[in-house]
């Protein structure tokens, strides 16, 4: 066996997320063979790695999220690495920014992090537990508004 | 956190499964053959991505299963350098804390690595992060199944392939059996920079 490239592309979580759910759900009709024993490395990996990712805030997007945010990203002038991370991760925080992109105190001013952090949060969307705390968020700030 | 690696190897179909359609057997080879293995210097193999091309499949004298060339992509997981990954704390031992991600179990963040001042609390068999505010010194325990965010910092492929006999003759009967070593084990740098460490330590309320 002879690895040509072992570099050719990188593969955003979500990428990996919906090979593997389009292979479970192929396996799943096709039935019989799943659980001979040359299947079971495949069904164990598959099976963890769907279970690693599925808690990643990765696994509400769609390839049009994707491309929305790659665009949105053009302007920070990021590289490719660290646009792939802020798409895995989606950091909320300006420290989790910081670990992220390199040197960014100097690559980015204040408001610049700011911005970068208001498109992340606002085009990819939040796993489940950060919605129920933003709701739960929403509701104390509305209990505090007097009007 | 994948990488897609592209890859050339010939597949072996025995006669038995041709009336099956060619790709559905190679794709069902292939993964059988990497899946959830690792591949030296390239990473741990997840399954096959495409068949990107399939030359002719030849049948050789003495063997009636055919040989297929195919030149495929493969999902590999292998981090690059400096990638923040987000596990669950397996365990903490002398040598530092184990940490998984589920899929992938090896990835080590030794003492030097931790926050500083750091101690192990022999007793309890966990690594503990002694944090001085000017409240006084809070203990921050590492335990077991909290989520971590780290940083990769180093990695190392070890072959695991059999040693040969000739080795075998020299090594007298009474050394103890060969240490089961991880083929593919992440290093993790500092998780002292701001932002990295247990996830708990930097959700603000």
């Amino acid at each position: 066996m002879d690895v040509k490239d072992a570099n050719s592309a990188l593969l955003s979580n979500y990428e990996v997320f919906q090979l593997l759910t389009d292979l479970k759900e192929q396996r799943k009709e096709s039935g019989k063979n799943k659980h001979s024993s040359g299947q079971q490395n495949l069904n164990t990996i598959t099976y963890e790695t769907l279970k690693y990712i599925s808690k990643t805030p990765c696994r509400h997007q769609s390839p049009e999220i994707v491309r929305e945010f790659l665009t949105a990203m053009k302007s920070h002038k990021l590289t490719k690495a660290e646009k792939l991370q802020l798409l895995n991760h989606r950091p909320m925080t300006a420290v989790e920014i910081q670990l992220m992109v390199e040197e960014s105190e100097e690559r980015l001013t204040e408001e610049q992090i700011e911005a970068l952090l208001h498109t992340v949060t606002s085009i990819l969307p939040a796993g489940p537990e950060a919605e129920q705390k933003k709701n739960t968020d929403d509701v104390a700030m509305d209990e505090e508004d007097p009007a | 956190m994948f990488v897609l690696v592209e890859m050339v190897d010939t597949v072996r179909i025995p006669p038995w499964q041709f009336e099956r359609k060619l790709n559905d057997s190679i794709a069902e080879e292939l993964n059988k053959k990497l899946a959830n293995k690792v591949v030296y210097n390239v990473g741990l193999c997840i399954c096959l991505f495409d068949i990107t091309k399939l030359e002719d499949a030849y049948v050789f004298p003495g063997d009636g299963a055919s040989h297929t060339k195919v030149h495929f992509r493969y999902v590999v997981f292998h981090p690059f350098l400096d990638e923040i990954l987000i596990g669950k704390i397996k365990g903490c031992s002398p040598e530092g804390v184990h940490v998984s991600l589920g899929f992938f179990d090896d990835i080590l963040i030794p003492p030097e690595s931790l926050q500083q001042p750091a101690k192990f609390d022999e007793a309890e068999q966990v690594w503990v992060w002694e944090y001085e505010t000017e409240e006084g010194a809070h203990d921050l325990y590492m335990d077991t199944g909290e989520e971590i965010r780290f940083r990769v910092v180093d990695e190392s492929f070890v072959d695991t392939s059999p040693t040969g006999p000739s080795s075998a003759e020299a090594t007298s009967s009474s050394e103890e059996l060969p240490k089961k070593e991880a083929p593919y084990t992440l290093m993790v740098g500092s998780i002292s920079e701001p932002g990295l460490g247990l996830l708990s330590w930097w959700t603000s309320s």
